[in-house]
Order: C-alpha cells, then sequence, then structure tokens
C-alpha cells in the first residue's frame, strides 16, 4: 500500500494519533501479559501453551485454530462477531475455526476512541474498525514472509484463503498451522497493505454470528449462570427509598430458613447469604430491617416537575446563534411544553456480579460493560495490587448503559471479602427495577417563529432535568456550563437550516439517580425536537417531510436518509383507510437515521389504543461491517424506543419507585411489534455507530403518526390517547 | 428429603429441603443445569420455559411439587449438538442477539411446534407473546418458528 493511502486510512479512521498509539501499546509486554494471564486461567481450552501468541488480539494454534480477544462486551450488539470480522478478514484464517475470548483488563484493549475499556456510546466500530483490520494484515504479512523464507521464493506469489498459504505457481499449500515456528522471529509490520472492498470475504457480507450456536443450547454463560466450587449466592435487601441507610436489622428468623448461612451488612444493605437462590431470597423476606429513610421519603412525581417548572427558564444557554430574542417575542409565537419520564434499562437479565477474594488475588466474574471500571473497584475494595486483581467478562444479558455501573460489582467484592468464598450476588428483578440508574426525566420548553412562507426563523429549546455527568462527577452548575452533553445530546443534531437557535439546560437536583440509558440524552431531546417540528409544520401549513427537506440542505447524510425513509414508505402515496404516517430523523454516533412509522388507532373496549402497523428506517452509518447486525441492530433499538414510548414510565412516591416487574413496567413483545424495515444506505464514509442510532427517532415517528391521526400532538410520554 | 427428578430422559436425584422451591432453583442450583435463565420470577417473561410432559411451563412459578413424576425438558434436552428442528432454523435464522431470552423462546417454540406443526401467524404471536426480548429480535423468532414448522414437516 502507499504511504498516503495508509495515511488516508488513518485520517479515516478519525484518529490517527490514536491507532499510533494502540500500535505502541501491543509491544511484545502485551504478549507476555497476555501469556501470563492465560497461565493463571487453569484448564484454559484450548492450552494456550500450544499457541503462537502474535499480539494483543490473535494466537493461532498448530491446527488452525484461530483465539481472538474481544476487548468490548457481547450484550447482543454483535460484537463478538462483528470485530473478528475485521481481524480475519484481513488475516484470510478460516472463520470456521475461530474462537473469541473476552480480553483481560488492560491498556492494550482500551477503544482508541475514548482511551477506556468499556463498551458504550456505539464505540466498538468506530474504535477498532482499522486497528484490528491492521492487527490481521500485519500477521498475515508475517505468516507469508515465513512462507516465502520456507519455499525461497518471492512473497508476491503467495496468496491466503482460510488459513492456507498457496504458491501461485508451484501449487505448493502450508497451513498457517505448520508456520507457527517460523512466524515466531519475524517483527510484525505497523504499516501493513489492508485489503480493498472488493477483496472483502467477511467485512459487508451477512457473515453469520459466533455466538448463535452457544445461545440456543444453553451453553453460554451469562453472568447469572457462573458457577465456582463453593461458591454462596446473596441477594441484598436495599432501602426501598433512594439514599436512605439501615437504622438496624433483626436476622433470626432469615437464619431459621434452611440453606442460610450469613446475614451481614454491607454499604447497599443487608446481604443473605446461603447456598443456593431460593433460600437467600426466602431468608431476605424474612429479614426485618428498620430503614433510616431520609430526607428523600417525601421525593414524588408532582415535586420534581415542580422543580423543573420553577427552574426551566433560569438554564444556561448551551447553543446560540443568530437573534432569538427578537424574533421570539409576542403573543402569537407558537411554544408548547414537553415532558420525558424516568425509565428503567430493565436488561433481561438482572444485575448479578460474582467475586472470590483471597489473601493474594481477586478474580471477579461479571457481566459488565466497564472491565477498566470494574478492575479499579475490586483493586479499590480488596487493596490488593492491580496485578493481582482479574476481571472475567462473561456474556450480558442486555446492557442498554445499565451495566456499565459498578454497584453490583461493589456489592460481590464486598461481600466476597467478608466471607472467604466465591459469592454470586443475584438481584430480583424487583432489585432491577427499583434500583436502576435511570434515564433522566426531563421537562422542556419549545418556542418558534414561522415567517409568512411557514418556515422557522427561529427556534429556542429549553431543558429541565436531572444530569448523569454531574451524578458522575458531581460539580458545580458553574463549571457543568455547555459541557453536559449527557442532558443536551441530541437536541440540535440534526442541524436543521434555522437561522436564529437557543438552546438552552437547567440543571435539576432530584436524588433520583439518573444513568446511561441507550443513545442517552438522544433518547428524550429527539422525541422533543422533532415532535414540535411537526407542530411547525402544522402551523406553517408544511408537510413534515417538505419542510424537513428543505431544513436539511445543509446536512446532506440525513437528508439523504430522510429521502429514502420517505421513499420507501410511499409517503405522499394512498394509505389504507384510518391509517396515518409520521416521520422523524435523527443524526448521532456518526451515522444518521430516518424513520416513518404507519399507525391507526384502535377502539377497544371503551379506549382507544395506538397500533404500530410498521416502521420504515433508513440509515447510513458510514461503512458496514455486517448488515445483518446492522439491520437488526437498528430493529432492537426501534423496539427499545418503541417499548418506552408506548409503555414505559418509572414514577416516584414517597422517594420509592412505584413499578416492580414487567407487569407495571411492560415492555414490547411480539403481539404489539410492529414490522420493520431497514434500508442500508452504500456509503464509503468512516463507520459509524450502530447500537444506539435506531433508538431516537422511533418514539417522535410514532407520535407524528398519532399527531396526524388524531389532529392532538403527542407532548408527553408514554403515549396516551 | 431426597427426591428423584426426570429431566431430559435422565434421573437426577436431590436433595431439598421443601417442595415449594421452584423448579427453576432446582434446575439452576441444585442440578446445575444453566440453560434455563431467570428474568422475572412471576411468570411475566418466559426466560424459564421448559416442557413439562411436552408443554411449556414457567419454571420460576413451577413448585417443585409439581414437576415430581413429570417429563421435564429444558433447552439442553432438546440436543446438546443443535440438531432439534427448532434450533437448526434459529440457527438458519441467526436469531440471537444478546440471547438471554432464547432459552424460554426456543421451548415456547419448540412445545407450540410439538402440539400444532403447522400453527397460523396469529397462533405463532400468540404463543410466543408471553416471552420477551428486551433487544427486540421479534421479527427474527417469527421467522425462526414457521422455518421451523417446515423442518419439522420435512421440508427442505
Amino acid at each position: 500500500m502507499k504511504r498516503r493511502t495508509v495515511l488516508k486510512l488513518l485520517a479515516l479512521s478519525g484518529g490517527g494519533i490514536a491507532v499510533g498509539i494502540w500500535w505502541q501499546q501491543r509491544t511484545p509486554d502485551v504478549t507476555t501479559f497476555l501469556r501470563n494471564e492465560l497461565k493463571r486461567d487453569p484448564g484454559k481450552a484450548p492450552d494456550p501453551e500450544l499457541a503462537w501468541i502474535a499480539d494483543a488480539w490473535v494466537r493461532l494454534y498448530p491446527d488452525d485454530t484461530t483465539v481472538l480477544q474481544l476487548p468490548s462486551s457481547e450484550m447482543g450488539q454483535g460484537v463478538m462477531t462483528a470485530l473478528p470480522m475485521l481481524i480475519v478478514e484481513e488475516l484470510d484464517a478460516n472463520w470456521a475455526r475461530v474462537m473469541v475470548d473476552p480480553a483481560p483488563v488492560h491498556k492494550a484493549y482500551r477503544n482508541p476512541l475514548n482511551n477506556r475499556q468499556s463498551t458504550g456510546g456505539s464505540t466498538s466500530i468506530r474504535g477498532f474498525y482499522l486497528p484490528l483490520r491492521i492487527a490481521g494484515a500485519a500477521i498475515r504479512e508475517a505468516l507469508i514472509k515465513s512462507a516465502a523464507r520456507r519455499w525461497h521464493t518471492d512473497a508476491n506469489f503467495l496468496v491466503t484463503e482460510n488459513s492456507v498459504i498457496t504458491h501461485m505457481k508451484t501449487g505448493q499449500q502450508l497451513r498457517y498451522g505448520e508456520l507457527l515456528q517460523d512466524v515466531a522471529s519475524v517483527r510484525l509490520n505497523n504499516r501493513p497493505k489492508l485489503k480493498q472492498p472488493a477483496q472483502f470475504r467477511l467485512l459487508t457480507h451477512n457473515t453469520p454470528r459466533l455466538d448463535t450456536a452457544q445461545k440456543i443450547n444453553g451453553s453460554a454463560v451469562f453472568g447469572q449462570d457462573v458457577r465456582i466450587p463453593e461458591m454462596r449466592v446473596a441477594v441484598i435487601a436495599r432501602c426501598p427509598v433512594f439514599q436512605g441507610s439501615v437504622a438496624n436489622f433483626d436476622a433470626h428468623e432469615a437464619m431459621l430458613v434452611p440453606g442460610v448461612e450469613n446475614v451481614i451488612q454491607i454499604s447497599s444493605g443487608i446481604a443473605v447469604i446461603a447456598k443456593h437462590f431460593w433460600a437467600a431470597l426466602q431468608g431476605r423476606n424474612k429479614l426485618l430491617v428498620t430503614w433510616n429513610e431520609g430526607s428523600m421519603a417525601t421525593q414524588h412525581d408532582t415535586a420534581i416537575l415542580h422543580v423543573m417548572r420553577d427552574s426551566i427558564d433560569t438554564g444556561n444557554i448551551i447553543e446560540s446563534s443568530g437573534d432569538v430574542a427578537s424574533h421570539l417575542t409576542g403573543s402569537d409565537l407558537l411554544s408548547a411544553e414537553y415532558f420525558t419520564p424516568f425509565l428503567a434499562h430493565a436488561c433481561m437479565e438482572p444485575m448479578n456480579c460474582t467475586a472470590w477474594v483471597q489473601a493474594d488475588r481477586c478474580d471477579v466474574w461479571a457481566p459488565t460493560q466497564s472491565q477498566g471500571r470494574t478492575h479499579d473497584t475490586a483493586v479499590t475494595i480488596t487493596g490488593l495490587d492491580p496485578e493481582q486483581v482479574f476481571v472475567h467478562t462473561t456474556l450480558l444479558g442486555g446492557g442498554f448503559g445499565r451495566r456499565g455501573e459498578q454497584d453490583f460489582v461493589i456489592e460481590a467484592v464486598e461481600l466476597a471479602k467478608r466471607i472467604g468464598n466465591p459469592v454470586k450476588v443475584m438481584w430480583t428483578r424487583e432489585d432491577d427495577i427499583q434500583h436502576d440508574f435511570y434515564r433522566p426525566a426531563t421537562l422542556n420548553r419549545l418556542f418558534a417563529r414561522i415567517d409568512a412562507n411557514g418556515m422557522p426563523i427561529a427556534w429556542r429549546h429549553r431543558i429541565a432535568g436531572p444530569s448523569i455527568l454531574n451524578r458522575l462527577v458531581p460539580m458545580p452548575d458553574l463549571l457543568l456550563r455547555g459541557k453536559d452533553a449527557t442532558s443536551t445530546d441530541g437536541a440540535l443534531a440534526n442541524q436543521y437550516r434555522i437561522p436564529n437557535v437557543e438552546l438552552t439546560y437547567a440543571m435539576v437536583h432530584t436524588g433520583i439517580p439518573v444513568g446511561f440509558w441507550r443513545s442517552v440524552g438522544y433518547s428524550q431531546n429527539v422525541f422533543v425536537t422533532e415532535c414540535f417540528l411537526d407542530e411547525v409544520a402544522r402551523a406553517g401549513n408544511q408537510d413534515p417531510y417538505e419542510l424537513r427537506r428543505k431544513l436539511l440542505q445543509d446536512n446532506p447524510r440525513l437528508l439523504r436518509v430522510l429521502e429514502a425513509a420517505a421513499r420507501l414508505a410511499d409517503w405522499h402515496g394512498d394509505k389504507p383507510e384510518g391509517h396515518f404516517m409520521g416521520i422523524a430523523a435523527s443524526a448521532g454516533f456518526g451515522s444518521y437515521v430516518a424513520q416513518v412509522a404507519e399507525v391507526s388507532i384502535q377502539q377497544v373496549n371503551d379506549t382507544r389504543q395506538v397500533k404500530v402497523h410498521s416502521v420504515i428506517c433508513a440509515v447510513d452509518c458510514g461503512a458496514v461491517v455486517n448488515p445483518r447486525i446492522v439491520s437488526t441492530q437498528i430493529t432492537s433499538g426501534i423496539c427499545f424506543g418503541l417499548s418506552a414510548a408506548l409503555l414505559g414510565n418509572i414514577s416516584i412516591k414517597d422517594g420509592r419507585v412505584q413499578q416492580s416487574n414487567f407487569h407495571d413496567y411492560p415492555c414490547l413483545r411480539m403481539s404489539n411489534m410492529p414490522s420493520v424495515t431497514v434500508h442500508i444506505i452504500d456509503s464509503n464514509e468512516k463507520p459509524g455507530g450502530i447500537g444506539e442510532v435506531g433508538t431516537p427517532a422511533a418514539a417522535p415517528a410514532v407520535a407524528n403518526a398519532i399527531f396526524a391521526a388524531t389532529d392532538a400532538p403527542v407532548r408527553n410520554l408514554p403515549i396516551v390517547i | 428429603m431426597i427426591k428423584t427428578l426426570n429431566i431430559n430422559n435422565t434421573h437426577y436425584e436431590i436433595e431439598v429441603d421443601s417442595l415449594d422451591i421452584p423448579l427453576l432453583w432446582v434446575l439452576r442450583d441444585f442440578v446445575g443445569l444453566m440453560g434455563t435463565k431467570y428474568g422475572c420470577g412471576s411468570a411475566l417473561c418466559g426466560a424459564c420455559t421448559v416442557h413439562i410432559n411436552g408443554h411449556a411451563v414457567r419454571a420460576c412459578t413451577t413448585p417443585l411439587s409439581q414437576a415430581l413424576n413429570n417429563k421435564i425438558t429444558t433447552v439442553e434436552g432438546l440436543s446438546p449438538d443443535n440438531s432439534h428442528p427448532v434450533q437448526r432454523a434459529w440457527l438458519e435464522e441467526d436469531v440471537p442477539q444478546c440471547g438471554f431470552c432464547q432459552s424460554g423462546q426456543i421451548m415456547s417454540a419448540a412445545a407450540l411446534l410439538n402440539n400444532n406443526p403447522h400453527p397460523t401467524d396469529d397462533e405463532i404471536t400468540a404463543a410466543m407473546s408471553g416471552n420477551l426480548c428486551r433487544c427486540g429480535s421479534y421479527p427474527q423468532i417469527f421467522n425462526a418458528v414457521k422455518r421451523a414448522s417446515e423442518l419439522i414437516n420435512d421440508k427442505p
């Protein structure tokens, strides 16, 4: 490859410097680290001693088994397939013989995009797209060099496929596994030649997932499924009121439950430790705990809304262009108030974590989205050296941002340190719903001025709500000014051509723990802005799609998906009787999405109900790794967004969450899942994220269709008509 | 007390304190079959679906007493090598995302097809709507049930 092509690719990756740093980190030190790490894991199959450890990512075996270290957490989004595809495409290894191992905690495995070993923000493909391809290509080059030496021939005559090197002239063949002694002495080239897209065998194809087989016969190990000899199971009683604490407790009755071995207090509450889950749960039911409920015991939805109303007009200016103030005066302004509720994540697998603390080592088996933080957490609690703490990442039964938190890790490590045995902390579904870090509730005030042609010429969006960033890094309001993307992301992301725009954010303190929830700020702000834009369209007597087209002339990638979605949905065409369409667009995580929802309003007994028939989505996520995973993740994001829009609500009374399980915190089922069509735009742009990008536009597309059907704008979630 | 359970055509002897313990925890914490998942504990999500005498039940709310003297089948009992028609269909459609709900989805589908090898679309949706999937894999699950029906009825 020519040098300028390499540079171009580096630039394309969004961070030549990041790749450079990453390259330095995958020095021989890493292979030594990895070899030692693997030795500490007795019974590891296949035996690491038989492998050539090429670098931080790849070990090759004599029988051509290829084992890859996975730096990101597999939580459904497909990284266990997509990241290996990047390596194996360039390595030309046999896909059928690829195995994947979760990576240990080491700086080599940090995502170059954010320098963290964590999985969130739809960053895995964006961060690893080029580094992993380079890694695969460098090893392939080294193998070819070894074969060329053995055959005393020119490397240009050699081709590779399925872990076999073939001499084009002589027809001689060598398997990768036969070259492991030779290749070990070859220095890896950090500027290998990468394939052109036309040469791809795996990338851009619907390569089958590597995790399917284990997930259909019960052999996949999620956090919940960890079993260690002599392991105990713990269930914890936590104060139902946020920020409350234990006043006193009586464990007498709990200890009488057969199987219960111990009841001890830890930082989050009272833990009942038993031989098995059912005994621990029965023990917790018998536990008598008096709580100090504290000042939050009076917190209530209405009080939270009141605080938001009080502060919403006093927010900091986050973004401002033109002269909003002079355009937004007078009584004939278009204005509206929008509300989005707190939401739980409700991962299918409730929170859990297993830990074992011994004198000289600590092992944590965690379904975590943040191995780096989990490692730090265990080091802090145990007081052991970082080298003595081992984080084993299991499969995750959903993540959605919830599993980057450390609360369940803290509990397991604290308990393991106290009892000596390995211990698995299990949360019930009720624990999971009532002790979450919730998607923040927000209040929004929108104002617009529409000119004589029906075009918006001024737009103001005021947001009030609790801040995720401030919960993680408490800081004075002043320091947060303009920097809290967790609260404002998505509000102006579509870059509509409106000359006078202002966005303000008022941080509100509610005492309710808030956290990252699939697509974070986009999940509320895209709903609010896309719905208000439909109100603007109606006030200006414009078609919502045509208005967006006019406003998106400066954002060609978003315009293109908007037009594609409208075309596929036949936006202007005839619709079945009683069917209405709504459209919404969103740009974020490096990708562009537009969705058209088709709904009807059905009379069921005495109530009117929304039926979502279909969602048609066009997505431009740049270069595609695996189209099928893109399509299923977009569908997944839409389902997640629709669950929230149609059903999701966490309400607060007396400082506690009122919902507890799927009967009162319902989620979409097959019976109310619309048909979903995903159209992927052909693109040579750098890869964008995919895990979160389907979610934001789903709620406003449906809400706008309901607005079209009922003439009443939808301004509150969940949708009630 | 010591009880014997017939799970996947194997007899397991287990020592329990009560017959009220849900089958789910007997499977997971006593027998060590971890494929059957805990998702809600209240028969709301379907992640713990197993078969008793070929019919789908939620193991999280089925007391051990109801499982004794009956034939229990878990996802591990369909086939360890993914050769059961429902598993083959799941492979063909590459259904799972996070995969946590899939044991339950597969057991619900297998029970449906045991009792109704030619389900209509509405029958599939009705039978599968007790199983939640937070990844929203419903379209793939639906297609896989249809495909499994073909495989069971010997269509290539």
